[in-house]
Parts: structure tokens; sequence; C-alpha cells
């Protein structure tokens, strides 16, 4: 049995001061519960992952963290600030924003309506021209309707409005599922720009090769538990034990 | 030939009154899922508001097209914050039956103190005469009601359509949760919408004052055929409700001059048909 990453002992190579710390998180969709007590925390100007097989918690941990997830418990502290009891709107103003799996995007909204949906929490967002330099094909499909465009480009818009919002924590849940390996790459990069630019980022993947072009620390997820940690440089003497946690 | 265009006003008349209830009726199914039978009583209950604002308290009808949306609405945000809400996530009918029941009781309050009869409210003087257009007589007021209504109409559908809180209302239709996670107060927004719909509904009652006098039951007359219109429009579409009220008054305004005995039914008649061949409304989409 692998050794459990706990809030004492979390993984190395701190960027900066903690910005998300999440004790014993337990969560239920209705009768079933999918967390178990979940321990991480997440430092200032990181990317950190959490891999794990299908169905082990790690959306649910985003949600959670989100104030999605109705029946939770246990504590999220954002900059200190207690949120486990907070709504979702409250917690998204504090500068926490979220890009859901299945992406979001509106199909009776058109892309200019979509990438200005959210609104700006606080200063610091990305302006459009920033965001247009980020994901040029927005800039031209931006009367079309939003789900008309192709996957890779939904995708590109999930993250896209999230950026001008001035949230500086984001949480991008599978940002890579079903897209093509030139878009995952074009994923890979912006997201190492949005590190360059200051953002925190909490990344949800079961593509650990993509992760580990952009990440900083993992976190392994099982049946809704944290099971193990390690930074970056330690990918390479954990491979095997990642090999057998993921199923690969 | 008058009576033909006599009947054609009629008909346009009758079909402001359809958009603006059916508008508001869209408004918020699309919004909170609730098939709202409150509604023909919240549209009373406009007019009982301007009938109270004239003779308890000398307010004009001109005040009285501002302030009995505003305070029927309230009178609908109370409702949803202290019924309707609880309803989220539940089955349809819940909410029809919850509105109906609420329908039934608000009526009743009301007919126990007004009886049946209607009560008289003036036509303002300033819309009071009429112009001769030389094809028809035209009465200044009821041109005005169907004007009026239909700008309320076009603003109403430009606010979701083409403005910013428009966009989260269709985002908040879609999926409330991720709009939620945005940083919008969703639960605020519904209320909101709630009362958006159901000030429609009672500035229909102010206008329709004035022409069909204010009784308790006056929108029990009127609340079923204007499902039929939200039927034949598409269940949630803000364009076709608006369409369709007016072309289904028109209808049944035209089916009055040439066929008198089918006017009563003429509307039910295109209801089956429409469910017939396109069950989600002539410009509803499939779910």
């Amino acid at each position: 049995m692998p050794e459990t990453a706990t809030a004492d002992a979390p993984a190395k190579t701190a960027a900066g001061g903690n910005i998300l710390q999440v004790r014993n998180l337990e969560a239920w969709y209705g009768e079933s519960h999918i967390l178990h007590g979940i321990n991480f925390d997440v430092n200032a100007g990181e990317v950190v992952t959490l891999l794990g097989r299908n169905g082990a918690g790690k959306t649910t941990t985003l949600k959670s963290i989100m104030g999605i997830i109705g029946k939770r418990a246990g504590s999220v502290k954002f900059n200190n600030q207690e949120i486990i009891r907070a709504t979702s709107d409250k917690i998204a103003r504090l500068g926490i924003a979220f890009c859901p799996e299945e992406r979001g995007i509106f199909s009776s909204l058109d892309v200019r309506e979509n990438l200005l949906l959210p609104p700006v929490v606080r200063e610091g967002g990305l302006p459009l021209e920033q965001i247009f330099d980020l994901f040029p094909n927005l800039k031209e499909r931006l009367n079309s309707q939003g789900t008309k465009l192709s996957g890779g480009e939904q995708q590109m818009l999930a993250i896209a409005r999230i950026l001008r919002t001035g949230a500086s924590f984001l949480m991008l849940d599978e940002p890579t599922e079903g897209l093509a390996p030139v878009i995952i790459q074009q994923i890979g990069h912006t997201i190492a720009r949005l590190k360059k630019e200051g953002f925190t980022i909490l990344l949800v993947e079961q593509n650990f090769r993509f992760a580990s072009t952009v990440a900083d620390r993992y976190y392994v997820v099982e049946h809704g538990k944290i099971i193990d940690g390690f930074s970056n440089a330690e990918l390479a003497a954990n491979m095997d034990k990642l090999h057998a946690y993921l199923g690969v | 030939m008058q009576a033909l265009y006599a009947q054609l006003l009629v008909g346009l008349i009758n079909g402001s009154f359809y958009a603006l209830l059916s508008l508001g009726l869209a408004v918020i199914f699309g919004m909170l899922n609730i098939i709202n039978f409150a509604h023909g009583a919240l549209y009373m209950m406009g007019a009982f508001v301007a009938y109270f604002l004239l003779n308890l308290g000398g307010i004009s009808y001109w005040w009285a097209l501002l302030l009995a949306p505003v305070i029927v609405g309230i009178f609908g945000m109370i409702l949803e914050r202290t019924m309707l809400q609880w309803l989220t996530g539940l089955d349809h009918l819940y909410g029809l039956l919850l509105t109906f029941g609420i329908a039934l009781i608000v009526q009743g309050v009301f007919q126990n103190y007004f009886g049946s009869s209607g009560l008289p409210y003036a036509i303002p003087d300033q819309l009071k005469g009429g112009m001769n257009l030389g094809f028809m007589f035209l009465p200044i007021y009821r041109g005005w009601v169907v004007i009026f209504s239909l700008v309320v109409c076009i603003a109403t559908w430009f606010l979701i359509e083409k403005t910013r809180l428009g966009a989260y209302l269709r985002a908040a239709t879609e999926n409330p949760t991720l709009v939620r996670a945005f940083g919008i107060n969703v639960p605020r927004m519904i209320t909101l919408t709630y009362g958006l719909g159901v000030g429609l509904a009672a500035l229909a009652g102010v206008l329709s004052a004035p022409i069909n006098q204010v009784r308790p039951l006056m929108g029990a007359d009127l609340i079923i055929v204007v499902f039929a219109v939200v039927v034949i429009g598409g269940m949630g579409s803000i364009m076709g409700s608006i369409i369709t009220g007016f072309a289904l008054g028109v209808i049944e305004g035209l089916t009055k001059y040439f066929y008198p005995e089918a006017s009563n039914t003429v509307v039910f008649v295109l209801m089956v048909l429409v469910l017939l061949v396109k069950p989600t409304g002539l410009t509803g989409k499939a779910a």
C-alpha cells in the first residue's frame, strides 16, 4: 500500500505561499459517499495535477472546492479563508475559476457572449487582446454559435472565458479530453504561458504524459482519497508506481 | 368590410394580451421550468391594483402602468421565494398543481370581496375618443393597447436576446450550476425573472381594465387560451410567444368574421394540429 500524502506531508517544490488548503474533504452525491477525506495543498504560482482513474473522485474534488456539490464536509481554505460552506457564486467572487470537463459552452449564446459571460470578479484579468493572442481562432469565430465550434476551439473558449474574470486560481477539469494531439500541445503551451503570467492552476488529468509537460506537482486520487503525491522532479522515479495507480 | 376591420382590431387587441401573457409564461418556464398556472390570477391582480390605485389613492392610469406591475411583481417574487423555489428539480406536475392552487386561492379571495361582476375602470382622458381612418373607426385606447403591447414585447425580447443580462438568463436556463460557479447569483436572478414574468401579466391586466372591466375571474377566462398560444408557439420561446400571440389573436378575429361559431375553438383546433405535426411548438426546440 503506497504512503498517503497528507496535509502534514505535502509534496515538495512549493513555488509560493499556500493559496489552497484542503483538509479531510468529504463529498456525497445523494446517498453515495464519493470523497473520503481528501488532503492536499496548492501553492501560489504552481500547476498541481490530480491524477487518477475514472471515477476516482478527481472531478468531484474540483466541484467540491467550487461549491457545486451540495453535500460536503471537511475544510477548504482559499487564501486562509474557509469556503466549505460558501455558495459557488461567492467562491467564484473570491477569485477561483472553474473550467468543467464537459466545457460548458452555452448553445444559446454566440462565442462573444460565451466569452463575456463570466463577470469580472476582481482586477487583473487578461484583456481581450491578450486572450485573442493566446487563442487566435476565437477572434475569427466571435459571431458563431458557441456549440458550433470544434472540440478544440470549445476547449479554448472554455479556458479563455475564465481568464478575463480576474480569478488567479484556475481549476481545469480534463482540458485535453477527446482532443487531437496538435490541440493538446496548444493547450499545454497555453497552460505554461498562464503559469508564467502568475496564475495558479489545479489540473485534473488522466493523461499524465500531457500533465508532465506542465505540472509542478502531482497528487494521485483513488477511491475518494489522495494516496500519493510527488513533484515533477520525482516523476521518473515514481513512474512504475504511477503506472500501477493508473492501470496503464 | 367595416365589420372585418373591426374584428381584425379586436383580434389584434386580444393578440396583445395573449402576447404579453404568453411572453411572461415563456420567460418563467424558460428560467424556472414551471408552468405558471397562477398567471391568469396575477393578470387579474394587475387590473385590481390599478383599480385600487385609482379609487383609493387617486393614482392615475399612467402611474398604474408602472406601479401595478411592480406591486404584483413583488407579490410574485414573494411567492417564488416562499413556495416555488422548493420545487427545483421536481416534476413539472408539482409546479402546475401548486400554481393552480395559488390561482384558485387568489381568485377565491377576490371573488369573496368583490363578487363576480365587473368593476368599471375608465379610459384615461388622453386616450378617449377615436380616429376615422377612412376604412374603419379606430378607438384610440385600443390602438394604444396594440402599440404599447408591441413595444413592451419587443423591449422584453431585446432585453433577453441582446443584452448581457439576457445572456445570463439564457445561459442560466441551460446550465444554472455553471452560471452560478461563474459568480452570478442565480437564485436571485430566478426570483427577479419570476417577478418580470408576473409583472408582464400585471401590465396586461392594467391595459385590459378599461376594455374588459375588472373582474376576479378575468384571468381564469383568458389563461386557457394563453396556454394554447404558448403550446402552439413553443414552450420557452420568447419570439415564438410574441408572434404566436398576435397571430392567433388575428386568426381568432378573422374566424369571428368568417365563421363565428368556431371563434372560441379555433385556437384549440390549431393547438391540436400543431401538436400532431410539431409537438415542440412552431418555434420550440426538442428537449
